[in-house]
Parts: C-alpha cells; sequence; structure tokens
C-alpha cells in the first residue's frame, strides 16, 4: 500500500476517503479540503476527524457557552480560566488550587470497569498538566432504575473501576453523588472531578514555544486502544443496530499514572517544562495541534519515534490512539537530558518526538516522508461551530400543568411515617457507603472531610491550615421541568453545600450532559440550562472556571434527563473551623433556615410514592442562597454551630436523618406553625438549611439571623435515641439506621 | 538528640508522604529513602508505607521485595532494626519472609474503607510498646488484598508466642468498625517477628494521628511514639 504523504495527497485529488466512517458530515470534509487546499492525507483526516468531533470541538456548544465567559462575574480569585486543560483559583497564602469535572459516559457503559476507571485518569492528567498535585477526586455518578438487573453490571463495575484507579494513584475520593433513576438505563452518567493544588508560580499552560525547544512524549506507550473514542463513541448516539463498540474503549494502567503524576511533578519542580498537554481524547491529534496551535510557532513530529505497543500501527491509528498515561511536554534542549533522567527515575518511558519549528505549520513525518502539512489552529481551534435549531418542547407546558401539588397526600401521622419511611428508604435517598467504602477517602492525610458530609474538604497547608472544598450536585428530575431553573438549583445546591462546611465558594465548574444536539427539544434544554447557570454564577459571584459538555446521551429517541452537574470549589482560612453534618451532641438546639414553602415538583417524595414527575421545579432566589451561604460561613468561623446540613432532594427529613446518623444521636422535632407536618418533612424548596446550636451560642446566632434578614425557626432539639416528630410519629434510631443503610446492599451486595 | 526514621518509597508507594508526618508528629525525624538505594542514611528504624507498589502486579508485595533498598532492610532486619510495614508494607515484608504467611484477597472481593477497631495483642514489641495489653484502637483500614492467611502450624506458633501483634476486634457492630472486614485467619490484623523489632498490619496507623484528619482520632500515634521511646532511651 502506499503511503499517503501530503505530496500523493496533491497528486491524487479524486481518492475516496472514509470521512464519513471517521464521523465527519459531507460540509466538513469538504471544509477540510478547502482549508488545505487539496485532499486530506489519511493521517491529516484522522486529525481533523477526532478534532472536529463533539467531544473535542463542542461545535454544537461553543456559541452557548461563551456566556460563561461574557457573562462571568469579577473575580481576583481567577487566576486561568476557561480554555485551558482545567481553570485555576487563588486561595490565598500563595496557593492556587485547580479543579475540573468531566464525563465519561458512554465508554463506561460499553465496559464500565475501564470507562470509569480511564475517567478518573484523563481528569487526573488534567489537573497535573496545570503544573499541580492531585489532592482529590469525587465522582457524581447516575445510574438506570437501581432495582433493573443491567445496573447490576455496570454499577459494580463502574464502582470498582473508580477505586482500582483512583485507589492506586493514591488520591482521596472524598465526594460525589449516586442517582437512580430510569432515564439513564440505556446511558449512565459517569462523571469524574479531580482539584489539585501548586503554588501560583507553578502554573504550567499548554503551549508550545520557542524554536528548536524539544517535544518529549512520555509514560505509557502508544498502542491500539481507544482509537475512535472521541469521535465514535462520545459523539454519537447509541444505536443497537451497529457493530459493539468495546474496542473503543480504553484500558488503564493507575501503576504508570501514579509514576506520571511523580515524575511531571519533579519536572516542573526543577523548572524543566515549557509547555505541557497530556493525551487523552484524540491522543497525539489533540496534544501536538494543541500546543502548537497555543504557542507562537509551528511544530514538527517525527511520528517513527513513538514507543509503540505494536509495532503494525498506522500512523493515523498512531495519531488518533487514545492510549491512557500518555502526556506531552515542550522543553528547551539544554534541559532535555534533565527531563529524561527524572523520567528515567521514575521508570518512565520518555522520547523526543519532535520540535518547535519557527514556521506555523504543523508537520507530521512518517518514514522521512510528510503525511501531515496544517494549521494546527485549523485543526485545534477553528473546526465547525454550528447554530443547531432549538425550540422549546411541544410537551413542556403540558408537563408543567402536571402539578405535583395536587398529588394525593398523607393523612394522620401513621400515613406520614409510612411515607418518610418510603422516601428515606429509596435508593436516591439511602447511604450510599455501599459505594464509598471501596473508595480510599484517607490516603495523603489532609482529608478533613469526605463523603457523607455535606461537601468534601481537603487541607492545603499543614502550618495555617488553609484548606479548600468542594461539592458536586445536579437533578435531572428539576432539570426535566425547568432546565434554566434546573440548573441554577444545582449550583445553588453545590454552592449551599461548601457554605455549609463553612467555607467561602469561589469558582465553579462544570459537567452538561445532554442527550442528541441535533434534536431541537434537547438543543432547547441545553440552551436553557447554559444560560440559567451562566445567569446564577453571576449573582454569586463564582465564575465557571472550565468544565465538560457530554451530548448525545440518548438511546434512540429517548434522551436522558438534561442533566447539568455543577462542582462549586470553595475556600476556608482554618479547617480547624469547618461544621460537620454530625448532630454530636444532646441538647443542642436545631434551627431551619429559610423558608419552607409547598414545593414538590420532582420531589423525591412525588417519586417515591407516586412514580410522578411534573410541575414546576422549587424556586431559587439567588439573592438569598447568597444571604444562607455568608450565614453559615460566619456561623462556622465564629464556632456558633455545632453542626449544619443542607436540605435538597428528600427535604427536611432527609438531612436530619442524616445527621442524627451521623452524629448517634435522635432529634425531636416540632412543626412550625403555619406548615403541615408533610410541608415541613417533605418540602423541597431551595435556600435552606439545618443547624445544631449550642445554648450557649443561641442568643448570638438568632441575633446575627434578624440582623441580617434570614428568616431562621427553631423547629427542635437533638435528644434521645429516637427522630420524634412531635404529635405525629417517632422512628426509633435503629430503626431509622436499618432503612438508611440496608437499601443499596440490599439492591447490590 | 531524636531518632531518624526512614520511610521507603517504591514506585506506586501511596502512604510515604503520611507515613513521614506521622513520624515527625511522633516527633522523630523522618529520612526519605529511594527503592532503588541500598544506603539507609543511617537511619534507627524502617517503615515500609502503604499502596500499590508495582501496581501490585505480579502479586502485591513480590517486586518490592527484590529491590536494592530491601537488601539492606532485610539485613538490618535481622540485626534488630525496628521495621515497621503497613499494608503494602506488610505485605513486602511478608514476601521478604521477614514475617511469615501472605494476604489473599479480601472475602467480599472488592476494595474495603473503613475507620477498623483493632485490638491490641501483644504490647512486647518495638511498635507496640506504648499501648496497654487488649487496648482497643480505631484506626482506617483500606485495602483490597487484606485476608491474612498462614498454614494452621504457622498459626499456632504465633498464638503461641504471642506474636499477634493486633487482632479485628468484635464485640460491637461493624458500623461502629468491629469484626473482621476481609476474612483474615483467626482475626488477625498485624503480627510480629519472634524478636518483636519486625512488625506488620493492613490497617493504617499513620492515617490517625491528628485530630482533623481522617477519622478525628491519634490512635495510631502510638506504634510512631512507642518505637522513638525505645530508640532514645537505647
Amino acid at each position: 500500500m502506499t503511503l499517503d504523504t501530503v505530496k500523493h495527497a496533491e497528486q491524487t485529488p479524486e481518492v475516496e476517503q472514509p470521512w464519513k466512517e471517521l464521523g465527519l458530515k459531507e460540509d466538513e470534509y469538504a471544509r477540510v479540503r478547502e482549508i488545505l487546499g487539496r485532499r486530506p492525507t489519511g493521517a491529516e483526516l484522522a486529525m481533523y476527524s477526532v478534532m472536529w468531533s463533539e467531544h473535542c470541538s463542542y461545535k454544537s456548544s461553543k456559541v452557548h457557552l461563551r456566556q460563561f465567559g461574557e457573562k462571568a462575574p469579577r473575580s481576583d480569585a481567577m487566576l486561568v480560566g476557561i480554555g485551558e486543560n482545567a481553570g485555576v483559583v487563588d486561595v490565598g497564602e500563595g496557593y492556587a488550587v485547580t479543579f475540573k469535572v468531566e464525563s465519561h459516559n458512554h465508554p463506561s457503559y460499553v465496559e464500565p470497569y475501564q470507562g470509569a476507571a480511564t475517567g478518573v485518569g484523563g481528569i487526573v492528567r488534567d489537573i497535573i498538566a496545570m503544573g499541580a498535585r492531585p489532592v482529590a477526586v469525587v465522582d457524581p455518578l447516575r445510574m438506570g432504575a437501581a432495582d433493573h438487573p443491567d445496573t447490576k453490571r455496570v454499577l459494580p463495575g463502574v464502582v470498582a473501576g473508580i477505586g482500582g484507579y483512583g485507589n492506586s494513584l493514591g488520591l482521596p475520593n472524598i465526594g460525589g453523588e449516586l442517582v437512580f433513576d430510569a432515564c439513564y438505563q440505556g446511558n449512565p452518567l459517569v462523571n469524574a472531578g479531580a482539584v489539585g493544588v501548586m503554588r501560583h508560580e507553578d502554573i504550567h499552560l499548554a503551549k508550545a514555544s520557542g524554536a528548536g525547544n524539544k517535544v518529549i512524549l512520555y509514560g505509557a506507550r502508544t498502542g491500539g486502544d481507544g482509537i475512535g473514542g472521541a469521535s465514535i463513541l462520545a459523539s454519537e448516539t447509541f444505536d443497537a443496530t451497529k457493530p459493539s463498540k468495546r474496542p473503543a474503549v480504553q484500558v488503564g494502567d493507575p501503576f504508570q499514572e501514579k509514576l506520571l503524576i511523580e515524575c511531571t511533578l519533579e519536572a516542573f519542580a526543577e523548572k524543566l517544562v515549557v509547555g505541557i498537554q497530556d493525551l487523552g481524547a484524540a491522543g497525539l491529534s489533540c496534544a501536538t495541534s494543541e500546543l502548537a496551535s497555543n504557542g507562537s510557532g509551528g511544530m514538527r513530529v517525527e511520528l517513527d519515534d513513538v514507543p509503540l505497543r505494536d509495532s503494525t500501527l498506522s500512523p493515523e491509528e498512531i495519531l488518533m490512539s487514545e492510549s491512557q498515561e500518555r502526556m506531552c511536554a515542550v522543553v528547551e534542549p539544554d534541559k532535555v537530558e534533565r527531563f529524561l533522567a527524572i523520567c528515567e527515575k521514575w521508570d518512565v518511558i520518555a522520547t523526543v518526538i519532535g520540535e518547535v519549528t519557527d514556521g506555523d505549520r504543523l508537520e507530521i513525518f512518517w518514514h522521512g516522508e510528510m503525511i501531515v502539512d496544517v494549521d494546527p489552529r485549523t485543526v485545534a481551534h477553528e473546526g465547525p461551530v454550528y447554530e443547531r435549531p432549538y425550540a422549546r418542547p411541544s410537551w413542556q407546558d403540558t408537563l408543567q400543568a402536571d402539578d405535583a401539588g395536587r398529588l394525593p397526600r398523607p393523612e394522620g401521622g401513621d400515613e406520614l411515617r409510612e411515607q418518610v419511611i418510603e422516601v428515606l428508604g429509596s435508593p436516591n435517598l439511602a447511604s450510599k457507603a455501599w459505594v464509598t467504602d471501596q473508595y480510599d477517602r484517607f490516603v495523603q492525610g489532609n482529608t478533613v472531610l469526605a463523603q457523607p458530609e455535606d461537601s468534601g474538604m481537603i487541607r492545603v497547608s499543614e502550618e495555617s491550615g488553609l484548606g479548600v472544598a468542594i461539592a458536586t450536585d445536579g437533578n435531572g428530575r428539576y432539570a426535566k421541568l425547568d432546565p434554566y431553573t434546573g440548573a441554577q438549583l444545582a449550583l445553588a445546591e453545590a454552592y449551599r453545600n461548601v457554605a455549609a462546611g463553612g467555607a467561602r465558594p469561589l469558582a465553579v465548574s462544570d459537567c452538561l450532559n445532554f442527550g442528541s444536539p441535533e434534536d431541537p427539544d434537547v438543543m432547547w434544554q441545553f440552551v436553557e440550562a447554559v444560560r440559567g447557570l451562566a445567569d446564577g454564577c453571576q449573582v454569586l459571584g463564582t465564575p465557571v472556571t472550565g468544565g465538560n459538555v457530554s451530548l448525545y446521551n440518548q438511546t434512540g429517541e429517548a434522551a436522558i434527563h438534561p442533566t447539568p452537574v455543577v462542582a462549586v470549589l470553595g475556600v476556608i482560612d482554618d479547617v480547624a473551623r469547618r461544621t460537620p453534618i454530625a448532630f454530636a451532641d444532646e441538647g443542642h438546639l436545631l434551627y431551619l433556615l429559610g423558608e419552607t414553602r409547598e414545593e414538590f415538583g420532582g420531589s423525591a417524595w412525588s417519586q417515591v410514592v407516586h412514580d410522578h414527575l411534573g410541575g414546576l421545579p422549587p424556586a431559587v432566589d439567588l439573592e438569598r442562597e447568597r444571604l444562607l451561604g455568608e450565614i453559615l460561613i460566619s456561623a462556622s468561623r465564629d464556632g456558633m454551630v455545632d453542626a449544619a446540613h443542607d436540605l435538597s432532594d428528600g427535604g427536611l427529613i432527609a438531612a436530619v436523618t442524616e445527621s442524627c446518623l451521623r452524629g448517634g444521636h435522635g432529634a425531636r422535632l416540632v412543626v412550625p406553625d403555619g406548615l403541615s407536618a408533610f410541608t415541613f418533612l417533605l418540602s423541597e424548596s431551595a435556600g435552606r438549611a439545618i443547624v445544631a446550636v449550642p445554648r450557649s451560642e443561641e442568643l448570638r446566632f438568632t441575633d446575627m439571623c434578624g440582623a441580617r434578614g434570614l428568616p431562621a425557626t427553631r423547629i427542635g432539639v437533638v435528644d434521645g435515641e429516637a427522630l420524634e416528630v412531635q404529635g405525629e410519629f417517632t422512628i426509633p434510631l435503629d430503626e431509622l439506621r436499618d432503612i438508611h443503610e440496608s437499601a443499596i446492599p440490599g439492591l447490590l451486595g | 538528640m531524636t531518632a531518624r526514621i526512614g520511610v521507603v518509597t517504591f514506585p506506586g508507594t501511596l502512604d510515604d508522604r503520611d507515613s513521614q508526618r506521622a513520624v515527625r508528629v511522633a516527633g522523630a525525624e523522618a529520612v526519605p529513602l529511594w527503592h532503588r538505594d541500598k544506603d539507609l542514611k543511617q537511619v534507627d528504624a524502617v517503615v515500609l508505607p502503604g499502596g500499590f507498589s508495582y501496581g501490585d502486579y505480579l502479586r502485591a508485595g513480590a517486586i518490592s521485595r527484590f529491590s536494592p533498598v530491601m537488601e539492606s532492610v532485610i539485613e538490618q532486619a535481622r540485626a534488630g532494626m525496628p521495621v515497621l510495614g503497613i499494608c503494602n508494607g506488610f505485605q513486602v515484608l511478608t514476601e521478604a519472609h521477614l514475617l511469615p504467611g501472605a494476604m489473599l484477597r479480601n472475602t467480599a472481593l472488592h476494595f474495603v474503607c473503613r475507620d477498623q477497631r483493632l485490638r491490641v495483642e501483644s504490647t512486647a514489641t518495638d511498635w507496640t510498646a506504648d499501648f496497654t495489653p487488649g487496648q482497643e484502637i480505631s484506626v482506617p483500614l483500606k485495602n483490597i488484598d487484606g485476608r491474612y492467611t498462614a498454614d494452621e502450624r504457622t498459626l499456632d506458633e504465633l498464638e503461641a508466642e504471642g506474636r499477634v501483634a493486633f487482632r479485628y476486634a468484635s464485640g460491637g457492630p461493624a458500623r461502629d468498625g468491629y469484626g473482621n472486614p476481609n476474612g483474615s485467619q483467626r482475626d488477625i490484623a498485624g503480627i510480629t517477628n519472634a524478636a518483636g523489632n519486625v512488625v506488620g498490619l493492613m490497617p493504617h496507623p499513620e492515617h490517625a494521628v491528628e485530630p482533623l484528619i481522617g477519622t478525628g482520632r491519634t490512635d495510631g500515634l502510638g506504634l510512631f511514639t512507642s518505637v522513638l521511646k525505645k530508640l532514645v532511651s537505647a
């Protein structure tokens, strides 16, 4: 077979090319030809096809994501914003924190263990590429119905994969979510977040500058795994009639990644690196074109020098391979020797594969012949941009008119007790220990808070106690009812969770999981959610620093609920001042902060008791969220509260239950005037939290709430061995614990 | 003058920084040791920390056992230097035949992370003298290959010679960390050699040395203060 060189491509314009099989549309292929002024070579076609895929190019979402930048609130904390591998935020004392959430949805459905494992691997490399030491991971998961047989295949595999990879890297897993809903049956969502810490001066960016600087590929050898992962797997709807996509999933090796972390950080510490990029989706195609595109010069790469696992790989396959645990660094010539020595110290294979040139082309050679000659910007940044048509779905009004407030409510204390137990024992509200006990939450010795706390919190400085907190939240049911509000509710919940632990929210990352953008209904959901999130961040003063969009979460005609998952990062001056969720001491007074309204649309109660989804989600008042956050942070810092827990799905009863069980103490609750017991316990009004206040602090605390205008209602006391709602029902702690802890093991164990 | 305690880093070691911190919190000087380097840098004791050295490939601890640093550790351990193996470090010690037995996959077949109740069975070792016999402590446990296994004769010998250092404590509910988490024979969580200078255990005392961090307990500190007292008084 003739090698398809640039020269050959010029001479054979009429050759049929498999652009369709590689996922390009006809007009996209025509555009490639127009850019090059000839047909692309096979290698160029491979590069364009992966880099112009939905997954890599954000072609459907780009025009909307701009709002995150345009509406971003001014924040002095922002050091690196959208567009880099991950955003970077100043947390004080010279420390900076980088964090990001990403999806690995499609691979995890096809091959749960490896899909989830490599999801962790990819997000961690993004963090290292910024110059930071990874310090924690979180994993928001959404699965099909808990009792569906396929959930038993996917979930244990996903959990084992996340644990198998993350545990072996030595990264504490401190948070995340697990939500079950039939809408995710054919499209489970496996999102992965990571947090990294560095000094300000250590921030690194993905750019190749300085003619003559060497391009070094290091880490694992390149194999045939994951070819087309981004373009074929993550950018198309699943279809039962097509052949298996199993080979498109990558296989991870956490041991190799651990070595990669250590040797990269050591090279950073010795200031050996000019620019760096990890190899994730689209592999070398992405790394070389992005590095060259972001830098000042061009790049020349000798593909023959890439270490291979399989010597029969074609140049196209080498460029497209998504073999894991690889990174690409740009290093000045006189530092190459030292860089290679560090790699050798960590038993990491490192090879110079090219250099930065003073031109503006990315040129790739194979067996001495040029097979790629492109302007790297056209590959990496100037891909197609679509203004996909969108329209409010015809069914949206009917859905919203189906008010959950009209559902039959429990009559009397006994029926209320029954329904409360049903809700607390439902898989979405039950204890997730079966999952989280398979993750190492202790490693690195800086974990201050971890699941089931409201947020995960990590100590950054042993000297000062400076720490960071992260929480991720999302509620597809709310977003289905109203995507704009749903996105803001996700933001508000994550914000509240961070504040409840005592940390000040600083910045946001998001993972936007939706169905096919080619469906105007789905596209409308996406547009609304992005607008809601961007508007919300503006009010809360927390800029979006980066994130990820996952589209085509759809099997046939059925799309998932629109599921924006929002991560909020916060900072706390001294982790000794953190506030846990546990009711640790008898006699502490329970206060409900915020207002409770009759809001049941999308609620856990409507789902569990009535299998209903309709009406409107809870109303959002972001100014109120901000005030609540300030009160929670002040109370935490000044030692006015002993416990705090945000109220979200499952309402007050779910939060009180978790706090009681965590602390091993019961509580006596009194239904406040003007509320029915049912609404008090099960409404999901936003902007609320419960706090446990020592009696000695009561006056100071209520004065503060009064002065700031935050409603604070005394609702009971931490007491005894049962959860009692006066005049309604009592549930002994042991029974409560059994309900809470046995549900998930019963389904999966 | 304080003691110098070395902490070995193999490729894939994860808890080396944590172990160094525990050594410092106890009041000793932590000295990083590198797997390729035979030089123990005149340390007075050595900790082999947890992790997945060499990715646990082949068998946990099987490759690390042959690293250059282990030649010196084995030699010094036989000469009486205090050596503590935690989790993967325990696995390395059994592979190196400094301690008997082996670790198999947990009976649940998956990774287990929890606060674990232990009973200190022997205080006649360099690493447990600060505890009282029968004392119950709580430290994190986190592993996938933690099921201690040996033949009956070895187990009988360990028992008869008082060489079971830690046992998984019973007497309370699993949610409070009681019970055998991985199917270890005779509930064994940690053992010592006959001389009492080499101790290995699966749970992680180095994760329980600060009141704010992890479980919020400092029960693990006793292992490090035990050895420090012995070294300083020597």
